[in-house]
């Protein structure tokens, strides 16, 4: 009996020891690759790692970190939402349409947010009282969005050079540009929400193991109506962020492809593609890796169709990353 | 001694294990475990989860190579341990729990998968499909050669899988709990196949942990426990308590405790279920459960007894019937009403439908009480989650080192008791069991009768679905059988009579009349 109970701590130890690892894995993993990246552009060009050019980094990461912050909740539950960019377009057409109304055009940016958050609401009644798969009703709400943001400015730019939030864009407090701060505080709101919410843990829940939630008395569909909901919300949020930085918005060509800068953030950040596995504080990580690539192959002279090039293959090799971990996470 | 068995006894056997020990790093997983099997026999493996068996199978197959100083002879002569392909090539074969066939390829073409009888460099089909049918037909089965996989039925696959041994001139056949997945006319089907393997020399090394196959089949049983070899019983000596005392290494003559006072008719009603149909399979379903009972739902696989639990549950809907819940009407729309009204169910599938296998033991065990926890503004109590945690691997033992482990770190057994501790959290007035030992090892298993005792003591009213009839037996008070959707019928225990299993077979296989 003894025997026994030392072999199974020795084994638990064991276990534990490769888990605890991979957990470190999971969540920090990628956080050399971005100080290697970081160290390797700075080798490159020295003024990588000047005090301007972080603050342009960071300025350029904030908006896809609250896109990714959003597709982090959705993610988590298994899902996917590929409308994001779409939905910033049409709030920032808001955003900007609405801020030319005389006296009342501060109301531009929670116009923006509850445009954001309406789609996003649309998007989560399809997903889980419709049953429709998040994929498909996403694909048709990244097209049928796209089209209301062109239809909102009848199909030309909208311009408000007197934007009235203009400093959101381009303003800061105590140095730090407003567009960082409301990145990171939306971080550490989703941190809140996500690892010490009730909410939070349904959330991890339904993406582990929807079935079982729904067995335990989960009421799965809310909690999925809750995350598309936040991601639709945090693209209005970051439409108007795009509108205050551009002072004009255009539904054509605004926000084209950032669903995929988002997705990859989030996967670079450890979150599991099935749901149930993942941290805010990765996807963090994996959108400055995105932001420091871009700068970075910039700033070292990389030619605009190279950097497409180098920017897939990174997120092929997170994808892989996330294969081999779920591998390494088997259990028999 | 007649000419027959003396030939018997000096008959060499097929397969010799001598002396085989496996260590990993400090743990050791198997030690100086010695095994003999002959032709034509099946011989049964049986010990609880973990105590060695799959690690010495795994030493056969060649997956593992044995420590030092430890041989496996076939034939009786000593051969290469350690390397998969030659245990091939010496007639050794696996029959794995997870099926590893391609389903949109044939049955011929699984058969020969990797080693396709090949004419100028290209597979000849016709001689692998003439070859499939010649294999087939030893198995005594109908389905076709050209039979694309994924239409037949699970026992199906895993007769291909059984052909594919064959293919390979298999001499001694592993199946590891080759029945688990299977109906009951798959099982029976399956068994007439081990007799044909038999009756045709060949050697079958059979794990399980059901006693009633073991009992059916085994010409031998031999018991690990603690990675460590107990003995060898000769199929005239198997019996029950002796086999589960080899495996724990204790006399469990108070292996199933039923020490709550069994309800007389007077006993309160816990819960009515009347004209329960889901529009399929059930029809028209209704019983009572009274206050501190354990009432069992017996039946054949198929016979419906998860689908009502599911009903009563709120999992699926019902198109008609209706509940009393201590004398109330209610409806369960949803497994959420169902838990507020106070009753909880146990999932049969833990890993599928129960555990959320990359969150944490405490997390795990909350997790149906989080909103009743909750701090304002929704923000967990961990505390109280902890504290939660901390009692419920107490009272029901489950062993880990951490709370804050995953639960998919745990065994089966622990495992279970994880997704019972969350059930009672919800403290239930009407608990639905549906295969509470499923998967679960033989000590794990008394502790989950005992807690079901206790329950009952405490006047919770139980109703467990399980299909070992010797559980059911030592277990419950009284037996529902369901057959075809329906309730057949039910026993009761006489005036010092206990339950007899086969009235409850009986009923479920439809031989009694009425």
């Amino acid at each position: 009996m003894t025997d026994k109970a030392t072999e199974m701590s020795a084994g638990d130890q064991a276990v534990g020891r490769s888990r605890r690892l991979r957990t470190a894995f999971a969540a920090l993993g990628m956080l050399p690759v971005l100080i290697l990246l970081a160290a390797g552009f700075q080798f490159m060009n020295p003024r990588f790692l000047t005090e301007t050019n972080l603050l342009i980094v960071t300025q350029q990461s904030s908006i896809n970190i609250v896109l990714a912050a959003g597709m982090t909740f959705v993610i988590l539950t298994g899902g996917i939402d590929l409308s994001v960019g779409s939905i910033l377009a049409a709030s920032a057409m808001v955003a900007v349409i609405v801020s030319l109304v005389p006296e009342w055009g501060m109301l531009g940016v929670p116009a923006a947010i509850l445009v954001g958050l309406g789609f996003g609401v649309i998007n989560g009644l399809l997903v889980a009282y419709i049953k429709l798969p998040p994929f498909i009703v996403t694909l048709g709400s990244l097209t049928a969005v796209r089209g209301v943001a062109r239809l909102l400015g009848q199909d030309t730019t909208v311009f408000n050079s007197d934007l009235p939030f203009d400093f959101i864009g381009n303003g800061s407090l105590f140095g730090i540009p407003w567009l960082v701060i409301i990145a990171l505080s939306v971080v550490v709101l989703s941190w809140l929400v996500l690892k010490r919410t009730v909410l939070g843990t349904w959330i991890y829940a339904v993406g582990g193991n929807a079935e079982a939630a729904r067995l335990t008395g989960i009421k799965v569909p809310l909690v999925l109506l809750f995350v598309y909901g936040v991601s639709g919300l945090l693209a209005g949020l970051g439409g108007a962020m795009s509108a205050a930085r551009l002072y004009a918005a255009n539904g054509l060509q605004l926000g084209q492809s950032y669903e995929l800068d988002a997705i990859a953030a989030v996967i670079l950040g450890g979150t599991s593609f099935v749901g149930g596995v993942g941290s805010i504080w990765g996807t963090l990580i994996g959108g400055l890796i995105i932001a420091v690539l871009s700068n970075g192959l910039i700033l070292a002279g990389v030619s605009d169709i190279w950097q497409y090039i180098i920017k897939g293959l990174v997120i092929i090799v997170a994808v892989a990353l996330d294969r081999y971990r779920l591998q390494a996470g088997a259990r028999t | 001694m007649t000419a027959a068995a003396r030939i018997e006894t000096v008959r060499q056997p097929v397969l010799e294990m001598r002396h085989i020990s496996k260590t990993f790093g400090p743990i050791r997983a198997l030690q100086d475990v010695s095994l003999t099997v002959h032709a034509g026999e099946l011989h049964a493996l049986m010990g609880e989860n973990g105590a060695g068996k799959s690690t010495l199978m795994k030493v056969l197959s060649g997956a593992y190579r044995p420590d030092p100083g430890g041989d496996i002879l076939i034939d009786g002569t000593p051969v290469a341990t350690g390397d998969p392909i030659k245990a091939r090539a010496n007639g050794i074969a696996v029959i794995y729990q997870e099926l590893s066939l391609a389903p949109n390829l044939t049955v011929a073409q699984n058969i020969f998968l990797g080693s396709e009888p090949r004419r100028f460099g290209i597979v000849d089909r016709d001689q692998c499909n003439r070859r499939a049918k010649e294999i087939i037909a030893r198995l005594g089965v109908s389905f076709s050669a050209r039979a694309p996989v994924s239409s037949l039925s699970l026992g199906e696959r895993q007769l291909v899988e059984i052909a594919r041994a064959l293919s390979t001139s298999a001499r001694i056949i592993v199946m590891d709990e080759p029945t688990t997945s299977l109906t009951s006319r798959e099982t029976d089907r399956l068994f007439e196949v081990i007799a044909t393997l038999k009756s045709q020399g060949i050697a079958i090394i059979y794990i399980s942990h059901r006693m009633e196959e073991v009992y059916q089949l085994a010409d031998r049983v031999s018991v690990l426990r603690d990675s460590g070899y107990v003995g060898t019983l000769e199929r005239a000596d198997l019996n029950a308590s002796r086999l589960v005392s080899m495996m724990v290494g204790r006399d469990l003559s108070a292996f199933y405790k039923k020490d709550h006072r069994p309800p007389d008719s007077k006993r309160a009603i816990a819960l009515s279920v009347r004209g329960m149909s889901d529009g399929n399979l059930l029809k028209d379903c209704s019983f009572d459960l009274h206050k501190g009972e354990v009432l069992a739902l017996a039946g054949l696989v198929g016979s419906g007894r998860t689908e009502l639990a599911r009903l009563v549950f709120g999992a699926d809907k019902h198109t008609s019937g209706t509940m009393e819940l201590d004398g109330k009407p209610i409806t369960t729309g949803s497994p959420r009403e169902a838990l507020d009204a106070g009753i909880a169910y146990l999932t049969e599938d833990r890993k599928e439908l129960g555990l959320f296998l990359d969150m944490s033991i405490s997390d795990n065990i909350s997790m149906g009480v989080l909103a009743r926890d909750a701090q304002a503004g929704g923000l967990r109590d961990f505390v109280k989650a902890e504290r939660r945690a901390a009692k419920a691997v107490s009272d029901l033992s489950i062993r880990t080192r951490s709370v804050q482990a995953n639960a998919g770190s745990l065994s089966g057994g622990n495992q279970q008791k994880v997704l019972l501790a969350r059930l009672l959290e919800t403290e239930p007035r009407v608990l639905i069991l549906d295969e509470p030992t499923r998967g679960v090892d033989v000590g794990a298993k008394s502790e989950i009768y005992r807690l079901i005792d206790d329950l009952a003591k405490k006047g919770i009213a139980i109703l467990m679905i399980s299909s070992e009839l010797p559980e059911v037996i030592g277990v419950a008070d009284r037996v529902l059988v369901m057959r075809d959707g329906t309730i057949a019928g039910e026993v009761t225990a006489s005036e010092g009579q206990p339950l007899s299993q086969e009235a409850i077979m009986e009923l479920a296989t439809g031989a009694a009349k009425g």
